[in-house]
């Protein structure tokens, strides 16, 4: 539904550190099964399920039926949706300076 | 061998006609949201297919498989520039799309046997640019990004 993927269900998917886990490891290496998934989870099954039900809700993660199996690719069309409307209309260069300098800062103190 | 897709949903407030338009036979459209490119076909199942830069330059090529519109698009899909990319390969495109409450989902999985695939990547680069510029054209009358790569 065109209603439940608007920008809060969106960051509301993102707000969470397993969310976003699952999102790294599908982009490391995309159309995965629910067993592989809870492989690299420490994390109950019926866990996992509910965390990737809310990224399909959100769009960030589609699926695909081969056969038995149920395949998990992440959906990158949101997050383009995010870059627009949040970071490239915000004057880059100027934050590329400041994201330089932070960099730079801490990496004296560290 | 391992396959290497990519698969890109997007809701889009539009009518399935609409959306099947803006992405075949709409040319002048298709420039809009596409940064100035546009595919040249019949979009009949064995008609030819080509990818049209604005310079005129055809950098991708081959045929649809299957049409059945507003519904259904597949299109066998082969680089023709890039010879690391060439050597590759076919790839398989398919373009579906179906109706979701008020809006149309519109789900574009590219596919091409082979892992890891540099086709793969490369495309993988556009698709999310050009989908969401296809949706806030289709929603808003107004493309997004005029230019691929802002900032380079």
């Amino acid at each position: 539904m065109a209603e439940l993927h608007d920008t809060d269900v969106l960051f509301k998917a993102l707000a969470d550190p397993t969310r976003r886990k699952l999102l790294d490891l599908l982009h490391a290496h995309d159309g995965r099964t629910l067993n592989d998934l809870c492989e690299h989870l420490d994390m109950t099954r019926q866990g996992v399920t509910q965390h990737l039900n809310l990224l399909e809700v959100a769009n960030l993660v589609a699926t695909v039926r081969r056969g038995r199996e149920k395949l998990h690719f992440i959906n990158p069309v949101p997050l383009q949706e995010i870059y627009e409307r949040w970071i490239a209309k915000f004057e880059k260069p100027r934050l590329r300076a400041l994201g330089d300098l932070k960099r730079r800062l801490e990496r004296t103190n560290g | 061998m391992a396959r290497s897709t990519f698969v890109y949903v997007t809701y889009i407030r539009t009518t399935p006609e609409k959306l099947w338009s803006a992405l075949t036979d709409d040319v002048e459209f298709m420039k809009q949201y596409w940064f100035g490119v546009y595919c040249e076909s019949q979009w009949k199942v064995g008609s030819s297919w080509k990818m049209v830069h604005p310079d005129g330059s055809i950098t991708d090529a081959g045929e649809i498989v299957e049409a059945d519109p507003p519904k259904r698009l597949v299109i066998r899909w082969r680089h023709e520039k890039k010879p690391e990319l060439k050597a590759e390969g076919d790839s398989l495109c398919t373009v579906e799309i179906e109706r979701s409450g008020t809006a149309v989902k519109l789900s574009i999985t590219h596919a091409i046997e082979g892992e890891p695939s540099q086709f793969i990547t490369a495309v993988s680069g556009g698709w999310p640019k050009i989908i969401s510029n296809l949706k806030s054209l289709l929603e808003t009358g107004a493309a997004v990004l005029q230019d691929p790569y802002p900032g380079k």
